[in-house]
């Protein structure tokens, strides 16, 4: 069981992350989401997987551990908050640039020429006496 | 204490002169001469006792954690050294006085020098390592400001910019240097350190340290292949030069290497290094300065030139060159300091200091001509003058070395090659301002004699060279042997201080070079010629070439790959690099596997977990189809709840099966306001590289978890147990958790989650959108509300507030709580908007969903309070049981409060989010709605 359990948690962060890399904003989201499956899931192997000891005093012997299940409950209820924050985030990120791609610009890896000008200026402005002094005495 | 005031009066000196700049140009000299002024008498109240051999301590704990501690020593080289600085510094203040001209800030000027006074001291008189390289920048920064002076010319700035490059890259090597030094002896405290030179010696990393220390040292001392920065700080002001650039920072580097002789010298490595390092400077500066047309400039030559035969002298194996070393340092210091006046002197009263224009000026200023006179005969070795005695020291070591063993010869015979030049560049700085025929109208200034007190500090200078040259003994005698006895750290080996030692190779080495000098002067032109043959290398504008390349170029093509502005990019690196750094530590594990025996596996779970696995990889495959890939997504996290209620975690599934829930509407609401399909944009490549760092940081978290899975576990949680129904009065431990032991996290998460749901309707207000129903590309159906949502609707309403009551109440000591009934309650109200619309929905709920958020963080924070007036902690429980007519016997807990507290922000904080994104839909809808 514990080995099956730590394969879901590897594929659970491998399609996560995968997602999370995506140029677009909704499988990024949906990246998160599968990360968070994957961290709590991982918060509940830290308390180990016990069946049938559910940590309500009286009902047994044993009980699990509360402290994770704590934890990932109020993991839960923040993990959706943030979840509902991002894709507001990404809503309003395509209503103001026009394209839902991550860098906020559809061509990859390339910046829109206004940006690289403007960047460019500024890098210019340090630097330049360096290089144009006057000649020496 | 007293020793802490000497290098302490400086620094506080530093407010007199920018006080006293109002009060006139006079007033504001004689308020900076008083620190220095004020430091020798207190060095000479110190001197029977070090001129004995004592060494003055002080020290003070200021970071003792580092090893860093404010301690100070004085002994006969700080001595030395300080009575350098001091009087020269003091010497330099008199003649700035009149050097400066009315227009420049003199304040600023003297706050500067004393600044660098100070630090200087500091250098020379630490006793921490650390503390000493901490001086060392100090005097870096304060020359890069005295340099830049005149900081409206770009020769000035760009001067000073190299020599803080070159200084500041040299005193990181040291910094280096000084951590290893200090972490092999253990301790940062120079007496520590110059006691455990054999330590070092021996250590593995001794060439690494010297190597280090000594990049600092040749960085500071101008030595070659560093000695470039210093021709070009000379556009300095004179007095700088003067002091910086003959007597005091450049002598820093010597100073250390005398400093640390007792704990890095005496091997083959050491040897090597510095006396070839010191004879190269030597020749290189000695050849360069004949040929230099600015008077300070061949001054610039001339310094590296002596500099590197103190160095070399330090290389040398025989311990009675290190007294030659002392001895020229003190002398060059003297000489060199009043040759710099003297140039001052020139510039200031010709306008010019190119000796192609000066001439025949001993007819004009004879004073200034006869004190350079025997100034640079000093500097040439005459006799009877101070540079002559540690020349001939020098001279009869560079004979008695063994440094390079069959080839040791080189070295007088270079030597005396150096000091040929050395002669010449001496008579041509005499001779062709002083002498030959006078031109005054091709200066641009009518030349005149200086006043008397700019010649004044010269005056004292040349009478100290001429007394040492001839009463050596009585003048500085016993300075010389305390200082030499504290860097061999033994008692000293025999020397006489004697003019006249008789016939001897050094003599008869130093008559060969004057004669050859003077041959070499007379044939001056025909030199220049062949030295003009040679390519000129601009050392300002190659320098500046190689850091633009560096700090431009180089880095920007590093930046630019690193940072091409893709997100995606960065991301990629940031989790690889998290992945490296996981795996690093994994890879000490012996094995996976820790030995707890596995548990067996159940149909059940196998057919769950194996059903989450291939969903997962459905939805990262087929993302591209968003809708398809969010069914996927809800699979996933149904089977989350499953698992959840398999491992014993009751409230976790009903958690995470109402947020779920509330998830898949968030995202359906979501897909509606974007575009239903992904474009294919990633190329292969980029598929591949995401694929490779998702496998590696999925087999990275899976590897972690099993070996976490198999190995005994241990937990805090026995605590929670034992103390729940006793301490909260409840009997799920997990409830009792989150609204007692731990509720002011709970307390907290509530407010992140109002500050999200505020933050929403932040982002939502003004949003321009995309109308959905205008994209071409999707067909939407056009169906009114279903019907049997509608119908189903009705009855689950009214159930589902019931069963969030049940949930709540059972909350403390069965699974449930607020959380879950918030969630309950709030699904069930967005099912009315889902089933009905928005507008029917809103005539039936008219109130905000903010007041309903404030009000759960007001109660739960209240309810945290009022324990305060019962006197116990914040959010302190209370419980009891209460006797109810009906119900029976139930027990209630201030806990209680505060879970309604968490239930109305959770209702609230998700129906604001929610609603808000329909109605934004709305917005589109509107119309068709009204039909």
């Amino acid at each position: 069981m514990e080995l099956l359990f730590a394969i879901l948690i590897a594929i659970l962060t491998g399609t996560g992350v995968y997602l999370l890399l995506r140029a677009r904003t909704f499988p990024v989201v949906m990246g998160v989401a599968l990360i968070s499956y994957a961290v709590n899931l991982f918060l509940l192997a830290m308390g180990r997987l016990r069946t049938g000891e559910p940590a309500i005093i009286g009902s047994g012997e044993s009980y699990s551990d509360p402290l994770v299940q704590a934890l990932i409950l109020t993991a839960i209820v923040i993990g959706f908050a943030m979840t509902a924050f991002i894709t507001v985030l990404a809503l309003r990120a395509r209503g103001e640039l026009g394209n839902d791609h991550v860098d906020g610009y559809e061509e990859h890896g390339r910046e829109p020429e206004r940006q690289r000008q403007a960047r460019n200026a500024a890098d210019n402005q340090d630097g330049a006496e360096g290089t144009a002094g006057e000649p020496e005495q | 204490m007293l020793l802490a005031l000497i290098i302490l009066l400086p620094f506080i000196g530093v407010l007199l002169p920018v006080w006293f700049h109002r009060h006139g140009r006079t007033a504001c000299a004689w308020a900076t001469a008083l620190p220095p002024a004020l430091g020798l008498v207190l060095l000479f109240s110190q001197a029977p006792a070090v001129l004995a051999g004592e060494v003055r301590r002080f020290s003070l704990n200021w970071i003792p954690e580092l090893g860093l501690n404010l301690a100070f020593r004085l002994d006969g080289l700080s001595f030395l050294f300080c009575l350098l600085i001091l009087a020269i510094g003091l010497l330099v203040i008199l003649y700035g006085r009149y050097y400066l001209s009315s227009d420049d800030p003199m304040g600023k000027f003297f706050a500067l020098l004393l600044l660098f006074m100070g630090a200087m001291l500091g250098v020379v008189t630490a006793n921490n390592l650390l503390l000493l390289v901490l001086f060392w920048e100090a005097t870096s920064l304060s020359s890069f400001l005295l340099i830049s002076y005149w900081n409206g010319r770009s020769d000035a700035r760009r001067g000073a910019r190299m020599a803080l490059t070159v200084t500041g890259a040299g005193g990181l090597a040291m910094l280096a240097g000084v951590l290893l030094l200090g972490h092999v002896v253990g301790s940062f405290d120079l007496d520590v350190v110059l006691a455990s030179g054999e330590l070092i010696r021996e250590h593995a990393w001794y060439p690494v340290i010297l190597v280090l220390i000594l990049l600092g040292i040749f960085t500071k001392s101008a030595q070659f292949p560093f000695h470039f920065w210093l021709p070009h700080a000379m556009s300095a002001p004179t007095p700088v030069s003067s002091y910086l650039h003959s007597a005091t920072m450049v002598k820093a580097g010597v100073f250390l290497l005398a400093r640390l002789y007792p704990a890095l010298s005496g091997t083959e490595l050491w040897f090597i290094l510095v006396s070839m390092v010191g004879l190269i400077t030597m020749t290189l500066g000695a050849v360069t300065a004949l040929f230099k047309h600015d008077l300070k400039g061949l001054l610039a030559y001339s310094t590296i030139s002596h500099l590197g035969l103190v160095t070399l002298l330090f290389g040398l194996d025989t311990r009675l060159a290190v007294v030659a070393a002392l001895f020229h340092i003190m002398n060059h210091a003297t000489f060199k300091a009043s040759l710099f006046m003297a140039v001052g002197i020139v510039d200031h009263e010709t306008g010019t200091r190119d000796m192609r224009l000066l001439s025949g000026l001993r007819k004009y200023m004879p004073m200034t001509a006869m004190l350079g006179l025997i100034a640079a005969g000093a500097m040439a070795g005459v006799p009877l003058l101070n540079g002559f005695l540690s020349t001939e020291m020098f001279l009869g070591e560079a004979v008695a070395q063994r440094v390079l063993g069959g080839w040791s010869w080189v070295i007088p015979v270079v030597a005396v090659f150096a000091k040929v030049f050395s002669v010449a560049y001496s008579i041509r700085f005499i001779h062709s301002v002083f002498y030959g025929p006078s031109q005054p109208e091709a200066l641009p200034k009518p030349p005149h004699e200086a006043p008397f007190f700019m010649r004044a500090p010269i005056l004292i200078l040349v009478g100290l060279c001429l007394l040492v040259g001839i009463v050596p003994n009585l003048i500085i005698g016993p300075l010389l042997a305390a200082a030499a006895t504290t860097t061999l750290a033994s008692p000293l080996p025999y020397y006489s201080l004697a003019i006249w030692h008789g016939w001897n190779l050094p003599l008869l080495m130093s008559m060969v070079a004057m004669v050859l000098g003077t041959v070499a002067y007379l044939n001056f032109a025909r030199l220049l010629r062949l030295w003009e043959r040679l390519p000129a290398v601009n050392a300002m504008d190659a320098f500046e070439n190689f850091v633009h390349d560096v700090v431009i170029v180089r880095a920007r093509q590093v930046t630019g790959r690193l940072e091409n502005g893709s997100l995606q990019h960065y991301l990629s690196l940031l989790i690889l690099g998290t992945v490296v750094v996981a795996a690093s530590g994994l890879w000490g594990l012996e094995r996976l596997n820790g030995g707890v025996p596995l548990s067996a596996l159940d149909p059940p779970s196998v057919a769950i977990a194996l059903i989450m696995m291939v969903t997962a990889i459905y939805s990262a495959i087929w993302h591209h189809e968003r809708i398809a890939a969010l069914m996927f997504l809800s699979v996933v996290g149904l089977g989350m709840a499953l698992i959840f209620a398999r491992f014993s975690a009751p409230d976790l599934a009903l958690t995470q099966l109402s947020v779920e829930i509330v998830t898949i509407v968030l995202l359906m609401l979501i897909l509606f306001l974007l575009p239903p399909r992904s474009p294919n944009d990633s190329t292969y490549a980029h598929v591949v590289r995401d694929g490779l760092v998702a496998t590696s940081a999925g087999i990275g978290v899976g590897v972690l978890a099993y070996t976490v899975l198999t190995r005994p576990q241990q937990t805090i949680s026995d605590y929670f147990i034992q103390n729940s129904v006793t301490g909260g009065g409840g009997t799920n431990v997990v409830n009792v958790i989150l609204v007692d032991f731990r509720g002011f996290d709970t307390f907290g998460e509530i407010t992140v989650m109002a500050i999200a749901a505020i933050g929403i309707f932040g982002l939502l207000d003004g949003m321009r959108l995309f109308d959905p129903k205008k994209d071409p590309n999707v067909q939407w159906a056009s169906d009114k509300y279903p019907l049997l949502l509608l119908i189903l609707n009705m009855p689950v309403l009214p159930l589902a507030l019931m069963v969030a009551v049940y949930i709540f109440l059972r909350g403390h000591n069965m699974p449930g709580g607020g959380f879950i009934a918030g969630l309950i309650v709030a699904i069930a109200l967005i099912l009315q908007y889902l089933a009905n619309g928005l507008r029917w929905s809103n005539n039936r709920m008219q109130w905000d969903y903010h007041p309903l958020v404030g009000a759960g963080v007001l109660l739960a924070g209240l309810t945290g309070l009022g324990s305060w007036s019962f006197g116990a902690p914040f959010l302190t429980s209370a419980h009891d049981h209460f006797h109810i007519p009906l119900l029976g016997e139930i027990e209630l807990a201030t806990a209680m409060l505060f879970d309604i507290g968490v239930f109305l922000a959770v209702v609230g904080a998700t129906l604001l989010i929610l609603a808000n994104l329909g109605k934004l839909k709305s917005l589109d809808t509107a119309s068709e709605e009204n039909r």
